[in-house]
């Protein structure tokens, strides 16, 4: 009886949680139908015309196409990057190590908006414009640290002896890196790629004060959330939304799936 | 303090799978039992439900004979010591020894004394302090026995404790055990896979098999007089001679194998005396063949061969080939110092006494 | 930046001086100190109802939910957070405003006869937060959780512990590295975020994110923006070495 009564309270905080995450999204999406001017109750009925606004709009698709070329451009410098920060370290005995390990980590710990201001007063300085190329080494800074922590975390002592057993069969120290290490590597790599693909992608605070003309897609929404609601917002939140939704199941599918496959 | 133990035709199921088979055991009140099986022969799971972390598909446990199968593990009087010791990681030996005292409600000046006396009963009163990461393996081991036996159950269980440990450790735990399990008089219920350390540490011996008791007795009986092949096998090495049952009169029977006639007492059928025509497995020990009959009480079995051996310390096993049974290998252990070798002959002698007769088993070749 | 946040701006040159300006102006603008204090308010207020809400949840996935279904139940909680950070706080702005869905709810069921004045307030903000450091800190609870042994619970029981002394004396403290892991991280992006405050909190009580934004923008004061800047590190680093014990336990 008490197991039930348990049950019963378990489950239903188990809803009540779930449905405040779920919440907004679910409006979000909802109102993008809209039938209306507003993406507010009463809902009218079902339209996509906000949608066809969205993907008429030149600015927005321009933005969307900036947002995947900083990701994809950042993630894949972060992830190479992070993988010789990590190869480094972990294979060679370099001088303080550990003191390197937490120079590289440390912008995890400082909030984004902090390492935009130092950016943007190390750009000042140096005399660099502001361009999508800020933007691209900004995602960089922020997603170095991850790759190479996740990557680093992977590098463990039973991959020394197959890189052992290469350098014996013949392969030089660049023939071991590529073609041994780095694809025994692969899953953590891809975590880390995917991963930094989603924050760099999302990312807004470091776009924002590192872009001058051309922005990326958190900015371009950013700015049409200051000219008033409309569900054509809604509607270009739910495409990201989409799209963000797609890469976490490619993300399941390819990294962790064939994770376990690897490990079972 | 000490109790009995009634299991009464125990079955556990999990789906299809049946991990207890009607299981029914008898066990006196300051007992040291010891259930002894290979992996998955279900042990761990009887120890389970005997500590009420599992409930059983049907059947009764009675400790005391008070019915106690659906008392859940905080309220019976049995104390588990788990195969990882489970020591809580973030509180002092002490503390952790004191937990179930605490449980009850003591004080915390009186469950402080408590706790350190039995830490003391373990030698480890000088490290009351520590925390359990500090600790070597058998450190730990001693510190969850304090911490188990602090509560007075009236049974302990142990689920293989002692895997761990490497063989000196092992034997050391094994004595020390014992020793305080005749100290206290609390009755003992102790998991293995090891069956000497079994019959090093057991009043009575459990085996068990795919979820049925194939033994139960003392060491020496389960050794000397098995009950079942599986029993016999899992005690050590053994040699089966398979024979049949031809003639029988006044309390002697004459079992016909490979190597002539050999007449047996009833005492040697542990498993019920067959009918005359039956078939029989006749088991007999590597260290109960003899190179020569100095006295009576020995008969010659046959000539044999040494196909291998090797050189154990305490004697030099040989596997044998014989003329009468060719397609049997027999394997015997001969003394320390012999100094034949893989190629000689010898006579093999046996005393008919030593030999058990265990029924054929249906669905084994 | 560090040299930055000494320089002061003349009219509209930059002149590099080392000069402790900027800070004390910082210590004698009430606005800018009341700055900090409201985001350390909030913060603090976000980080304790996150734990509260998401310990239970992390309990319910861990011990209840059956193990197939835990990874999907995981990912179903993360899902949400893959929209675009700024449109997510715009969807609390449209849930929460006076003709938005809350209100529309209440309304209709009778429980309340006027709007609920929620958005653009600090109400908002702190939702806002929580909705999105509940799931941060299920995860972190929930990763710790999973790897305890099952025998510590069945040794705590075996011992005569009912099952909130379990919960308390054994679960509870073997957790606490989880918690103070998630409330950490919950403390750091939370005192330094700019983007929910500027959405949902109004314009009435600024944190000091924003105000360093302001000094960017409108006043184009990079050095005040960078002495802001440097004191918002000075609190995240403290914050970071109050937690070094329970930090260091997780790399261990």
């Amino acid at each position: 009886m008490r197991r039930k009564f348990s049950s019963i309270l378990s489950w239903g905080y188990f809803i009540a949680i779930y449905t405040f995450i779920f919440l907004p999204v679910v409006v979000l999406v909802l109102f993008s139908f809209q039938d209306g001017n507003l993406p507010i109750p009463p809902f009218n009925g079902f339209t996509l015309k906000w949608y066809v606004e969205v993907f008429a709009d030149e600015k927005l698709t321009a933005a969307l196409i900036n947002s995947l070329s900083v990701a994809f451009f950042s993630s894949t410098v972060a992830c190479l990057l992070g993988f010789l920060a990590a190869y480094g370290l972990a294979r060679y005995r370099l001088p303080a190590t550990a003191f390197q390990r937490v120079l590289l980590t440390a912008p995890l710990t400082v909030s984004y908006l902090i390492i935009a201001l130092g950016l943007l007063v190390l750009f000042n300085w140096i005399g660099v414009r502001l361009s999508l190329w800020t933007v691209g080494i900004g995602h960089v800074v922020i997603n170095l640290p991850l790759c190479f922590a996740i990557i680093y975390a992977s590098m463990g002592d039973h991959q020394k002896n197959i890189e052992r057993a290469a350098r014996d069969l013949g392969a030089n120290s660049l023939q071991v890196m590529v073609l041994v290490t780095a694809p025994m590597l692969m899953p953590s790599i891809m975590a880390a790629f995917f991963l930094s693909l989603t924050f760099s992608w999302d990312e807004f605070i470091i776009a924002f004060l590192l872009s001058r003309f051309d922005v990326t897609l958190p900015v371009e929404i950013w700015s049409l959330l200051r000219s008033g609601l409309t569900p054509k917002t809604n509607a270009i939140g739910s495409v990201v939304f989409l799209m963000s939704a797609v890469l976490l199941v490619l993300l399941e599918i390819f990294v962790f799936r064939g994770r376990s496959k690897h490990d079972g | 303090m000490t109790a009995s133990l009634k299991l009464q035709n125990i079955t556990q199921k999990f789906g299809n799978f049946t991990a207890i088979d009607n299981i029914s055991l008898d066990i006196d009140a300051g007992e040291f039992i010891v259930l002894l099986g290979p992996s998955g022969c279900g042990k761990s799971t009887l120890l389970s439900i005997i500590g009420g972390f599992l409930t059983p598909s049907s059947g009764t446990v009675l400790i005391d004979d008070k019915d106690m199968t659906l008392v859940q593990p905080s309220i019976r009087p049995t104390t588990t010591m788990f195969q990882d010791y489970a020591l809580f990681p973030h509180m002092t030996l002490r503390d952790n020894v004191a937990f179930g005292l605490r449980m009850r409600s003591m004080g915390r000046a009186d469950r402080a004394t408590k706790a350190l006396e039995f830490l003391d009963m373990v030698g480890l009163k000088a490290s009351a302090t520590s925390k359990p990461h500090e600790l070597s393996g058998g450190q730990r081991q001693r510190v969850a026995l304090a911490r188990a036996l602090a509560v007075n159950p009236d049974l302990l269980l142990l689920d293989e404790p002692l895997g761990a440990l490497d063989m000196r450790l092992r034997r050391q735990m094994q004595d020390e055990l014992k020793a305080i399990q005749k100290d206290i008089g609390t009755t003992f219920i102790h998991v293995t896979h090891d069956q000497e350390e079994a019959m090093a540490i057991a009043d009575r011996i459990v085996v068990m098999n795919t979820g049925v008791i194939e033994d139960f007795g003392k060491p020496t009986d389960i050794y000397m007089k098995p009950r079942s092949q599986f029993a016999a096998g899992f005690m050590g090495e053994v040699n089966f001679i398979p024979g049949q049952l031809i003639a029988e009169q006044d309390d002697e029977y004459d079992v016909e194998t490979a190597f002539g006639v050999l007449r047996l007492s009833s005492r040697a059928f542990t498993a019920g005396t067959p009918n005359v025509g039956d078939k029989t497995i006749l088991c007999i020990r590597p260290e109960q063949f003899h190179l020569t009959a100095d006295d009576t009480s020995k008969q010659f079995l046959c000539k044999a061969e040494i196909v291998d051996g090797a050189f154990f310390g305490t004697h030099f096993r040989c596997q044998l080939k014989t003329a009468n049974a060719p397609d049997l290998l027999l394997i015997a252990h001969l003394s320390q110092s012999t100094s034949l070798r893989a190629g000689d002959n010898m006579d093999l002698h046996i005393n008919p006494q030593d030999l058990i007769a265990l029924p054929t088993d249906p669905l084994s070749s | 930046m560090a040299t930055m946040s000494f320089a002061s701006r003349v009219g509209r040159k930059i002149v590099y001086s080392w000069d402790l300006g900027n800070y004390v102006e910082f210590f004698s603008k009430p606005y800018m100190l009341k700055g900090l204090f409201v985001s350390l308010e909030i913060t603090l207020l976000v980080t304790v109802i996150s734990v509260l809400l998401a310990y239970p949840l992390a309990w319910i996935i861990a011990e209840r939910v059956p193990q197939r279904w835990q990874r999907t139940a995981l990912i179903a909680a993360i899902l949400p957070f893959w929209t675009s950070y700024v449109v997510r706080s715009y969807s609390w702005l449209l849930v929460l405003s006076e003709n938005g869905v809350i209100n529309n709810f209440l309304l209709d069921i009778g429980i309340i006869s006027t709007p609920l004045q929620v958005a653009n307030s600090t109400t908002a903000t702190v939702i806002g937060f929580v909705h999105f450091f509940v799931m941060l800190l299920t995860l972190t609870i929930y990763s710790n959780l999973i790897q305890l042994s099952p025998n510590y619970k069945r040794a705590a029981a075996d011992l005569g512990a009912n099952r909130f002394q379990t919960f308390w004396h054994v679960i509870l403290p073997l957790t606490l590295p989880g918690i103070m892991v998630g409330a950490f991280l919950t403390f750091v992006l939370c005192i330094g975020d700019y983007i929910t405050p500027q959405i949902l909190g109004g314009n009435n009580e600024l944190g000091l994110p924003q105000i360093i934004m302001l000094q960017l923008g409108r006043r184009a004061d990079l050095p005040t923006a960078a002495a802001l800047s440097i004191i918002l590190m000075g609190v995240v680093t403290i914050a970071y070495l109050l937690c070094l014990r329970w930090l260091k336990m997780e790399r261990a």
